[in-house]
């Protein structure tokens, strides 16, 4: 009652100062539509029209309806590099979220106490900060034909001459998920960290004393409880990983390694940027507009079921 | 406790594993790093030739054949991702926190709207928007500047969605109503009450966009085209682009220095970024 009572004089306060609302949000929306929205959907606009650049002339805009998404399908390109990051995101995915969840259950056992937890979580999230097309480069210089990876190898006697990895299609797509998963490995820690940490303690105890396992545990009581963060994780990910850019562009010099083995969606985008053909990158745009709204719902349909939302102001 | 821990044979073993386990991915997250650092202070024939575990000696000679070569100026580059970096962290952390404070305080009509709206835009990507984006910057003539990269941060949806958490976890309205009784206009009483109140989140968040901002890598590339005005990240993204005879010991240092800055950083704040992970991100 009494609570119920404060918020009706809260909103009657509020009342008086509701145009203040407009001015507080008014710079961000002024921004987003000038900066965001309008190039959105000017993208949308061009992504019917025939729009280039053929050396110095500009050729368009001439309205074709949807014949630049029918050429990127009839061509297959598209799909293959749709392809390519879908399968080197699963490679680095995978790894990435089965250590996760060990190191999360390491860093909260309370069984097991682990030193050095501050150092090995603060070693473990560097990767995420470093730049992106620096860690590529870095990469680059560390596994190149003569790099010290292959030097390490030789002096200890493992192979005889340089393995040439950015030559082979699985060297280069390995790289590129080893990159992925060094850095967002540490992240997805902390953030499983935090969820198994948000369980109540009495669950476990209640479950050993009933005898289960700690491999029963983890199945029956941890993860269906951590499962909206696994969720988050998977979603933004995902999304993360269809927009996959800096790491494939810099260690493969745009190139998109052997017969563009390791070209992602977000490089064939930047490469009609760059020529400025704005028709055809608009119809990229467009699909992978639809491909992240898919299947993020997707993921959403399969794990959420409908209980309590999170945010909406109280 | 010792009673429990005899009854499990097996934990000394488990805590054993989980030490390798945790070594391994230490030394697998710092091997490039050391190798980066190494090399840096190594002659380019050194680096050739074979590996070495301790540094060599050639750290000023590769730094004076850096600040010498104009093709790459990543002093200049330094400087600039600064400027850049520095704006975006200011502005996205200020005007998330106003807009948040907007959506949080005050029930104007179209407040859920607003509220949702937003939350809809963090799921689309920038880049998505990049055509029309360029276009824009092209027909602007703002190719070049810093003002593209700088300007759209006023409006960050993820931002925006980790102060209005922190705020309706920390805000109370007694705190305002007092504020008001005493007569304080509403911005007055934002920039002297609220900004004070959410100090911690917007040091997570001007770390985290600065961050951010620092490697971004998509469209300044494409935007800045002049060899004065481009970032780090795309000067050493050029760094791939040079010959096989490239001095390496030049090459490894200018990487070292472009990531010197931001892990100098963390490892200053290190314990305030993991915190900030883990803010407003959805509970189990």
């Amino acid at each position: 009652m009494g609570e119920k009572k404060e918020t009706k004089r809260v909103r009657a306060k509020r009342v008086n100062y509701s145009r203040y609302g407009y001015y507080f949000i008014a710079p961000f929306f002024i921004v987003y539509c000038i900066f965001s929205l309008a190039p959105l959907l000017m993208t949308f606009y061009y992504s019917f029209f025939e729009y280039y650049r053929d050396g110095l002339n500009v050729i368009g805009p001439n309205f074709v309806g949807f014949e630049n998404y029918v050429n990127l399908f009839k061509k297959g390109d598209f799909f293959q590099y749709f392809g390519n990051t879908l399968l080197v995101w699963i490679i680095g995915f995978i790894p990435q979220i089965v250590v996760s969840f060990l190191l999360a259950l390491i860093f909260t056992s309370h069984r097991m106490k682990i030193r050095g937890k501050t150092f090995f979580k603060t070693v473990m999230y560097m990767p995420n900060l470093i730049m992106a097309s620096a860690f590529a480069m870095l990469f680059f210089l560390v596994f190149g034909d003569t790099g010290p990876f292959n030097q390490i190898l030789i002096d200890l006697g493992l192979i005889d001459e340089g393995i040439r990895y950015l030559s082979t299609v699985w060297g280069t797509r390995s790289l590129i998920a080893l990159m992925n998963f060094l850095m967002w490995f540490g992240n997805t820690t902390i953030l499983l960290m935090a969820g198994i940490n948000g369980i109540d303690p009495s669950l476990f105890e209640a479950a050993e004393m009933d005898g289960a396992n700690s491999w029963q545990v983890f199945w029956k009581v941890t993860l269906p409880l951590v499962s909206p963060i696994v969720l988050y994780v998977l979603v933004t990910s995902m999304i993360g990983g269809l927009q996959m850019f800096d790491v494939p562009e810099v260690l493969t010099r745009g190139t998109g390694g052997t017969n563009r083995t390791s070209m992602t969606v977000l490089m064939y985008l930047n490469r009609f940027l760059k020529t400025r053909n704005y028709g055809d990158s608009g119809a990229v745009s467009v699909i992978l507009f639809i491909l992240t709204a898919l299947l993020s719902l997707a993921v959403f349909r399969l794990f959420y079921q409908p209980e309590r939302k999170g945010g909406g102001g109280r | 406790m010792r009673l429990s821990a005899r009854s499990r044979v097996n934990r000394p073993v488990k805590t054993a594993i989980s030490y390798i386990f945790l070594c391994i991915l230490t030394a697998l997250c710092l091997f490039v790093f050391y190798v980066l650092f190494i090399n840096a202070t190594r002659f380019n024939a050194e680096i050739r030739r074979e590996f070495a575990i301790l540094p060599g000696r050639a750290l000023g000679f590769n730094f004076r054949k850096l600040n010498s070569l104009d093709s790459i100026p990543i002093f200049r580059g330094l400087l600039n991702s600064m400027i850049i970096a520095g704006s975006v962290a200011a502005l996205s952390s200020y005007f998330s926190a106003l807009t948040a404070y907007g959506i949080h305080m005050y029930n104007f009509k179209f407040r859920k709207a607003a509220y949702i709206f937003i939350l809809l835009l963090m799921m689309v990507p920038t880049q998505v928007a990049a055509t029309g984006f360029i276009k824009m910057m092209y027909d602007w003539k703002l190719t070049n500047s810093f003002l593209p990269l700088i300007i759209p941060s006023i409006s960050s949806p993820i931002i925006f969605f980790f102060m209005k958490k922190y705020l309706e976890a920390n805000l109370q309205y007694e705190i305002v109503e007092s504020a008001r009784v005493d007569g304080a206009n509403e911005f007055l009483t934002f920039h002297k009450i609220i900004l004070p109140i959410m100090r911690p989140a917007l040091a997570v968040q001007a770390i985290f966009a600065f961050v951010s901002s620092w490697n971004n890598y998509f469209i300044p590339a494409l935007l800045l085209t002049s060899r004065e005005k481009k970032t780090v990240p795309i000067l050493i993204g050029l760094l791939r682009s040079m010959d096989d005879k490239t001095d390496l010991g030049m090459i490894y240092l200018m990487v070292l220095i472009g990531v010197a800055p931001l892990i100098i950083m963390y490892l200053l704040l290190s314990r305030f970024i993991i915190k900030g992970v883990t803010i407003g991100s959805v509970k189990g």
